[in-house]
């Protein structure tokens, strides 16, 4: 179904939802800091930033988020979970990309025996509306990556900006819920041939110069390739590309408190540190930034596409964005193609 | 749903320290509530989650039998803060477990096959929880021959002693104790293990090898398996990485695309030939 709100009707529309639903949008923190919060009023919601730093998957798996809580009673543990969501959320103002990686965590969280219930329990509570990317930045690119700019996939409801108002697409039941949102008007045929454009445009912007098809067979061959002793040596290990991806996943799991009450915690983790596999023995299975740096390229480009043939990047480009070296993951996948690798010293990685 | 974060209570039954050094400590622990007991099934190899709230989790492998009914236990290394603090709990103390996790031994493809346990040092845990389980009367004759040779550094460090008097007089179990210096009590064999293979020299006709040690002993023994002629295929040990969730999610234990913690912690040697060397 296909409607539209105008630009006026936005902030008491974000009214009509946060009377029902928690609401998360991107607010902005500071100059160039965006990040997905819940909103308390709707002149927060800033819809501005062509992507926010932090991305969405922070809603359903937060930085740091409580397991449980224990309290000692006796000679009794009790632990209160804290996997219930109260009220069903809302996302707002996701990008195609953030949606996307949402769905490849989803992959592992969900799992075949041990579903994880701390992010389930908050996917199943919220309903997305994604939101088209009129102005990609030169750092993206999903294309390549199998989604586009205005990837519906994921989304319940979804958004593109017409400049006075937001052509809205209600595209599953969960979005149909909103059909009789007053605020939503009829479209007319314009409107169509103007998003019809818009996409042909962006599209073209973006672009499909990054190989990133058949990418897995190629790393296969390159396991104990020497492009690994080359392509960390200007990585610091600052793990901003791992805190800042959107389909990274993992995490520590740590108690704080004391021994008679206290929380179970977890953190997001990343696996470009050298204490993340480190035993207590002291032997590291990882022991150098070579090996570090290969574990995260080759997760997302041979590991998961092994176990969920797909690759676990959406090409949202953050890790580019953010790197304080310049490290381009692009430049990366490039040279797991090019037959002969270009000089390693005075490339732009 | 149900949570798989969450530790099942249990009770410390009976806390006994193994070795001379008093590192290492075996903790027999026993269900707070019947269902739960009734609802855990593991087969060896199998390993859960101990935590202590306050300290943290830590992965161990079950060294007790499916067939030993009502209890478990876990020898534990002394080395970091929650194994410390494994040591210092007292009997009667609640503990939480989550498991039971892993894949285990391959049991179903042990039938009609010799079985070779080699173990060194207090790798020996899930080792003793297989042969407990493959000497029981109910499994014995699932299996043909089954040889054990298990060393330690000395003799003071070796793991369930009492027991393996015991399975010293068994005649349907060939066990072969080693240390590498004995003491002027020890009457049983001095040697490394890779040597005391050679040694015995058991046929790889019809057999499956288990293998669990310290990583030196690992790399000096499977030569000697080699030139036993055991294929990759029939030669399975157990790997051990750090880890947290235990169920495949947070990520750190992966060897490739393979979770040990999931996929693992019982590998063949053909699998892991396949794999990149990140353990």
């Amino acid at each position: 179904m296909k409607l539209k709100l105008d630009k006026k009707d936005f902030k008491p529309f974000l009214q009509t939802l946060m009377d029902e639903y928690d609401l998360f949008a991107p607010v902005q923190l500071a100059e160039g800091v965006s990040v997905f919060r819940k909103i308390d009023h709707p002149y927060e919601v800033d819809l501005s930033a062509s992507n926010t730093q932090k991305p969405a998957k922070e809603i359903f798996f937060p930085q740091s988020e409580t397991m449980f809580r224990y309290e000692k009673v006796g000679n009794e543990n009790r632990m209160t979970s804290m996997e219930e969501v109260k009220r069903e959320r809302i996302l707002l103002g996701a990008r195609p990309c953030d949606i996307e990686a949402i769905s490849i965590v989803e992959k592992v969280f969900a799992g075949e025996e041990c579903t994880d219930v701390y992010f389930l329990e908050k996917r199943k509570k919220t309903t997305i509306i994604g939101l088209g990317c009129n102005h990609p930045l030169s750092t993206c690119f999903c294309s390549s990556a199998g989604g586009d700019p205005f990837l519906r996939a994921g989304s319940d409801l979804f958004f593109i900006d017409l400049g006075e108002a937001y052509f809205v697409e209600l595209l599953t039941e969960k979005g149909m819920i909103f059909h009789k949102n007053k605020f939503f008007k009829e479209t007319n045929p314009k409107d169509l041939t103007l998003v019809k454009e818009l996409e042909e445009k962006t599209f073209e912007k973006v672009g499909f110069s990054i190989p990133v098809d058949g990418i897995e067979k190629r790393l296969n061959l390159m396991a104990e390739s020497s492009f690994w002793d080359r392509i960390h040596e200007k990585c610091i290990g600052c793990r901003i590309c791992t805190y800042l991806c959107p389909t990274c996943h993992c995490f520590d799991i740590v108690d704080e408190g004391e021994h008679q009450r206290g929380q179970r915690v977890r953190n997001w983790d990343s696996c470009l540190s050298p204490l993340y596999s480190l035993e207590t023995s002291g032997h590291n299975p990882r022991p150098t930034n070579r090996e570090r740096t290969r574990q995260r390229i080759m997760h997302k480009f041979n590991y998961f596409p092994k176990n969920f043939d797909q690759v676990a990047c959406v090409g949202c480009g953050r890790c580019i964005l953010y790197c304080p070296v310049h490290f381009d993951i692009r430049q990366a996948i490039i040279w797991t193609s090019s037959k002969r690798p270009k000089r390693f010293g005075g490339g732009t990685i | 749903m149900k949570n798989p974060y969450l530790p099942i209570p249990m009770v410390v039954r009976k806390a006994s320290v193994e070795t001379t050094d008093r590192m290492l400590r075996t903790l027999e622990l026993s269900f707070l509530n019947e269902e739960d007991a009734k609802a855990f099934r593991f087969i060896p190899g199998q390993f859960c989650e101990l935590s202590i709230l306050g300290k943290g989790e830590a992965p161990f492998g079950i060294a007790s039998s499916p067939t030993e009914n009502g209890s478990l236990k876990f020898t534990i290394n002394k080395a970091g803060v929650v194994t410390t603090a494994l040591h210092h709990l007292e009997e009667g103390t609640e503990i939480g477990i989550r498991g039971p996790l892993g894949n285990g031994y391959p049991i179903d493809l042990f039938k009609g096959k010799n079985i070779l346990v080699i173990g060194g040092g207090f790798a020996f845990t899930t080792l003793r929880s297989l042969i407990v389980y493959l000497s029981h009367p109910e499994n014995r004759s699932r299996v043909k021959d089954i040889t054990v040779i298990y060393g330690a550094r000395m003799p003071g460090l070796l793991l369930y002693k009492e027991e393996l008097t015991q399975w010293e007089k068994r005649s349907d179990l060939k066990l072969v104790v080693t240390v590498d210096w004995g003491d002027k009590d020890w009457k049983g064999k001095v040697g490394l293990v890779p040597n005391v293979l050679e040694e015995v020299a058991p046929s790889s006709e019809n057999t499956y090898a288990v293998i669990c040690g310290p990583p030196i002993m690992i790399k000096f023994t499977f030569p000697k398996l080699m030139a036993l002629r055991f294929p990759n295929e029939r030669i399975y040990t157990s790997l051990e990485k750090r880890m947290k969730c235990g169920i495949g999610k947070c990520g750190r234990c992966n060897i490739g695309h393979l979770y040990v913690c999931k996929d693992g912690p019982v590998f063949s040697y053909a699998q892991l030939e396949k794999l990149p060397k990140d353990y």
